[in-house]
């Protein structure tokens, strides 16, 4: 899917949980998410918490989007 | 007395222990042979022995690669095995994917060969089928008595040393390895006999298949995020309550839009997801783990983006085509270039 709608020029930021897995189909901005069940947050930390980290993969994300890339790269801090 | 010992691979389902609720199952060796091995030890015969089976949640292993590869690795060893098998995962993709490296990893540190089995539109066979023999299978379970042979066949060779031939005669999927052989035609006639065939249209096999480039270039960066407009789409199978479309919750042939218009956050009362491949419990109670609302309107709200697309698009990526999740891709992105949507979060669980 990544593939298809980024081929139309339009930037995809992936975020995922098996990072391998997007590399291989070929994601061009990826943010590691945190867990299969829960990708964005943890709510076994709490809600409030779990928002948290919610809202740093996001700020993460529309980073990534705005910083120009010419291969795949994997985002893991929020430091770029 | 077993002349060969072999210490074979299974996930937390073909192990016995559970299904999405058992994937966080940390890796234990069992002495015994469990579920696909019954078959492999059956047409193995008593030169051979399953002498021990570790099994391991597919997410334990997905989200703790290198601790799950080192806790393995010890495991095997202390068995002293002449062969490791994995598998086969069939069409699971994390099932896959720890197969691979499992077995990647095995034999580089523990020098025995390795071997494991796979449907060819498993992510982890374009992963690992230049490093690891990956018997072909079909995409589910009931495909296992067709690659048992193929297995038995590869552990036997590998196991004493005979020389392994090509994937069509072994059934293996494609290595991308060449390996020279005296042909009985030369080159030129060989071109020519393709030449006429492909004149005809007839069939032909080619000397040199094309590898596929199948990549995307990176979209343009945003310059300024305050006036994008910014859509999301997942394939965490996120849908409105009682799933009016009917999008299955494996293997998917359809995708779905829906609004998010006039929302703060994704309300479980109005959202749900039918993802048959992970434990869905945490995203039943806040879908929004999986489709960012509630921190996208703040964002919206704050003006740090323009504005969000109205309607997010969804499907289940478990078990899902990769043929299927291109076509859902390429409607989405025709869609969103009519609507004028200037970048895409996408997400995966």
């Amino acid at each position: 899917m990544v593939k298809g709608i980024e081929k139309y020029g339009i930037p995809v930021v992936h975020m995922c949980t098996v990072v391998p897995i997007s590399r291989t189909i070929g994601a061009n901005r990826i943010i590691p998410a945190v867990g299969i069940p829960y990708p964005l947050g943890d709510p076994t930390q709490g809600e409030a918490e779990s928002y948290k980290i919610r809202e740093r993969l996001v700020e993460r994300a529309l980073k990534a989007l705005q910083l120009p890339v010419d291969e795949q790269t994997v985002f893991e801090k929020d430091n770029f | 007395m077993a002349t060969y010992k072999i210490v074979h691979y299974l996930n937390q389902f073909f192990g016995g222990i559970g299904g999405e609720d058992k994937a966080d199952f940390k890796p234990e060796v069992r002495e015994e042979i469990i579920g696909p091995g019954q078959a492999l030890a059956a047409g193995l015969g008593e030169d051979y022995k399953i002498v021990a089976t570790v099994i391991c949640g597919d997410n334990y292993f997905g989200e703790n690669l290198d601790e799950a590869t080192d806790t393995i690795i010890d495991m095997v060893k202390k068995y002293e095995p002449d062969m490791f098998v994995a598998g086969p995962a069939f069409n699971a993709g994390r099932y896959g994917v720890a197969c691979g490296t499992i077995c990647k990893a095995v034999e580089e540190r523990l020098g025995i060969p390795v071997l494991s089995g796979m449907y060819e539109e498993n992510p982890g066979a374009d992963m690992f089928k230049q490093d690891v023999i990956l018997v072909k299978t079909g995409n589910s379970a009931a495909t296992m008595r067709k690659a048992v042979p193929n297995f038995v066949t590869l552990i036997k060779k590998m196991t004493t040393g005979e020389e392994v031939l090509g994937p069509a005669a072994e059934g293996y999927l494609e290595r991308g390895i060449r390996v020279n052989y005296f042909a009985e035609k030369r080159g030129s006639e060989r071109g020519l006999e393709m030449l006429v065939k492909k004149m005809a249209g007839e069939p032909f096999e080619t000397d040199l298949p094309m590898p596929k480039f199948d990549r995307v270039s990176p979209g343009p960066a945003i310059t300024d995020m305050s006036k994008a407009k910014i859509a999301i789409v997942t394939s965490g199978g996120i849908v409105p309550q009682g799933n009016p479309d009917h999008i299955e919750s494996s293997n998917a042939t359809k995708f779905g839009w829906y609004t998010m218009e006039n929302m703060d956050r994704l309300s479980k009362d109005d959202y749900m997801t039918i993802h048959g491949g992970y434990d869905r419990q945490f995203v039943l109670e806040d879908p929004n783990l999986v489709i960012p609302l509630d921190v996208l309107r703040e964002k919206e709200k704050a003006g740090e983006i323009g504005e969000l697309y109205p309607f997010f698009a969804t499907t289940t990526g478990t078990g899902t085509a990769t043929n299927s999740a291109a076509k859902f891709g390429d409607d989405i992105g025709k869609k969103l270039i009519e609507e004028g949507v200037d970048a895409v979060i996408l997400t995966s669980t």
